[in-house]
């Protein structure tokens, strides 16, 4: 089982969000970086199924140069080897991203028999790019998966939806996006960190292309203090909520 | 012309797709909808009622419930016969989804979850970024506008009309379409049928439940409102309780009528969840925590005292 994994280099943000000064960009001077949430447990997924089947796990990212740091702390989890797409760190637009990782992809020696995304990026939130490399690729999709089994050359998935779940099957070879919740991704160990180390980590670069979705600038969306009135501490505090919640017509 | 992506289970209307359909209404064009699926065509007067005038049904003996690739082709095989300046949906998993596959089908851009378009050369959108904490402003350049509309942005309008009328079309649909598509379901998370997204009331825990035990008051005082438990991220990590119950950018996005924020500081990914509920109170021990910033009403206290002593003032007032 050859399974490839895609990441990508986001910055690390909880609180409020700063603009760079000429509004393209985060500030990202006084942040750490990471991969998206749903990445987290794509590696994890991959680490298991080669834990269990056999093969290999390719990383692949296109990014700046700094994106090995992302790649290098996901090979200590347990993949293979990682492929950098590096770009002048300006960021690409969904269509130019997705062929450049189909190039990529291509030139690998390696079939891949599964190909895993997180279910979104923390950052631009397209909900395009492992699409378009599944038709780029002609294989079968399947988004926003939450629970999965391979069996038999065929990758059983499951999606929650706010009803319910819901099951789909795609034969192998597919590509599959994975939400938060598929499993627990795993920390590094410190043999993992030593080995991650020596792990291949090759270079590629490609020419960007002229963005179709083109981002002219970025703001901070309008998020006015609601000015909270505040009914009081502790239990003390108690009665006046029961009355808020009676007019309000929660009982 | 104008066409919207009606979204529906087995028949039953996706409500965001009405925020979709109000949303390209004004954009000044004359609006057609459509629907995958032939269980769809009973849609026809709900499109009608908010402004669209035809109903396009792209039906198929092998669409028999979502198959999410073949709605893509059948918009493709549309959009060359109609020619729409462009084509909406709702931003939804499942129409981003849908208008994904249309438009690597056609291979051109799309913008996903805008909260403003301007139809031009190029076109023009805001659109959502950072679990909708940024606004970009974005150019499309391409002459057909493939976008999808962020949740909540707009509030669904009637304009009353008449059913629209059915046109049915049958895609040319190739075998890889449909390899993909809903086998089964279950309805395995859900707990005494309220749903996260359905619930109206919803009480949710964070870091400062302390641990599984702590939902125990949770769960009370949802069950005493009619409601039901959710929680943040940390809480599913931890595996104090099941990912079904998250509320954010990873997990469900919801906006009831009260939504109660207990011992949850509230990083960005969750506010994006749930910052749009009518009413939202928040028991924090701290006076400073993010969340209040979005809250119409606080309790600054401990949440394990709180909660037990609010539910027995409920029980006691609801006599």
């Amino acid at each position: 089982m050859d399974v490839l994994v895609c990441l990508k280099r986001v910055p690390l943000a909880g609180g409020t969000l700063i603009l760079t000064p000429d509004s393209r960009d985060i500030e990202t001077k006084h942040l750490g970086f990471g991969i998206s949430p749903h990445e987290e447990n794509a590696v994890e997924a991959g680490v298991q199924l080669v834990e269990q089947m056999g093969g290999t796990l390719t990383l692949l990212t296109l990014g700046p140069s700094d994106a090995e740091e992302q790649l290098r702390s996901q090979l200590a989890i347990g993949a293979t080897r990682a492929v950098l797409i590096e770009t002048d760190g300006q960021e690409w637009d969904p269509q130019g991203t997705a062929a450049a990782l189909v190039d990529a992809i291509n030139a690998e020696e390696t079939k891949f028999d599964l190909i895993i995304f997180g279910a979104e990026s923390a950052d631009s939130a397209g909900y395009q790019i492992h699409i378009r490399v599944a038709h780029a690729l002609n294989r079968p999709i399947v988004t926003n998966v939450k629970s999965m089994k391979i069996e038999n050359g065929i990758a059983n998935c499951e999606r929650v939806v706010p009803t319910g779940r819901e099951h789909y099957e795609a034969p192998l070879p597919a590509i599959i996006t994975v939400r938060d919740g598929l499993n627990i991704p795993r920390y590094p160990s410190v043999p993992g960190r030593m080995q991650a180390r020596k792990k291949i980590v090759d270079m590629k670069k490609a020419e960007p292309r002229v963005p179709k979705l083109e981002k002219v600038t970025l703001a901070l969306a309008p998020s006015k203090d609601k000015g909270a009135e505040i009914l009081g501490k502790g239990t003390d505090a108690v009665p006046a909520l029961v009355d808020v919640l009676k007019q309000i017509g929660a009982f | 012309m104008i066409l919207v992506l009606i979204d529906h289970d087995r028949g039953v209307i996706d409500p965001l797709s009405l925020r979709a359909l109000t949303a390209a209404r004004k954009l000044g064009h004359d609006i057609e909808a459509v629907v995958i699926g032939s269980d769809g065509t009973g849609l026809a007067a709900i499109a009608g009622e908010y402004g669209a005038k035809v109903l396009h049904v792209g039906a198929h003996s092998a669409i028999t419930d979502y198959t999410p690739m073949a709605s893509g082709r059948a918009l493709k095989d549309l959009v060359g016969k109609l020619q729409p300046a462009a084509v909406l949906a709702a931003g939804s998993p499942r129409g981003n989804e849908q208008l994904a596959h249309l438009a690597a089908f056609l291979d051109i851009p799309m913008a996903a979850e805008c909260s403003e378009i301007t139809l031009g050369t190029p076109h023009h959108v805001l659109r959502a970024r950072w679990a909708g904490n940024l606004i970009e402003s974005a150019n499309v350049h391409s002459d057909l506008l493939v976008a999808t509309v962020v949740s909540f942005s707009v509030e669904p309008e009637s304009v009353q009309g008449a059913a629209a009328s059915v046109a049915q079309f049958e895609p040319d649909l190739q075998p890889a379409d449909t390899v993909v598509k809903i086998l089964s379901r279950d309805s395995g998370e859900t707990k005494g049928g309220v749903t996260l997204s359905d619930a109206k009331v919803i009480v949710s825990g964070g870091r400062g439940v302390g641990g599984p035990d702590g939902f125990g008051n949770l769960e009370e005082l949802a069950g005493l409102l009619g409601g039901t438990v959710g929680c943040s991220r940390v809480v599913t990590s931890s595996g104090w309780r099941p990912h079904a119950e998250q509320v954010g950018q990873t997990g469900t996005k919801v906006a009831p009528d009260l939504y109660i924020a207990a011992g949850i500081s509230g990083a960005m990914q969750h506010i994006a969840g749930m910052k749009n509920s009518k009413t939202i109170v928040v028991i924090n021990t701290d006076p400073e925590a993010p969340i209040l910033r979005y809250a119409d009403y606080a309790i600054i206290g401990d949440l394990h005292q709180v909660l037990p002593a609010l539910t027995s003032a409920i029980r006691q007032a609801k006599g």
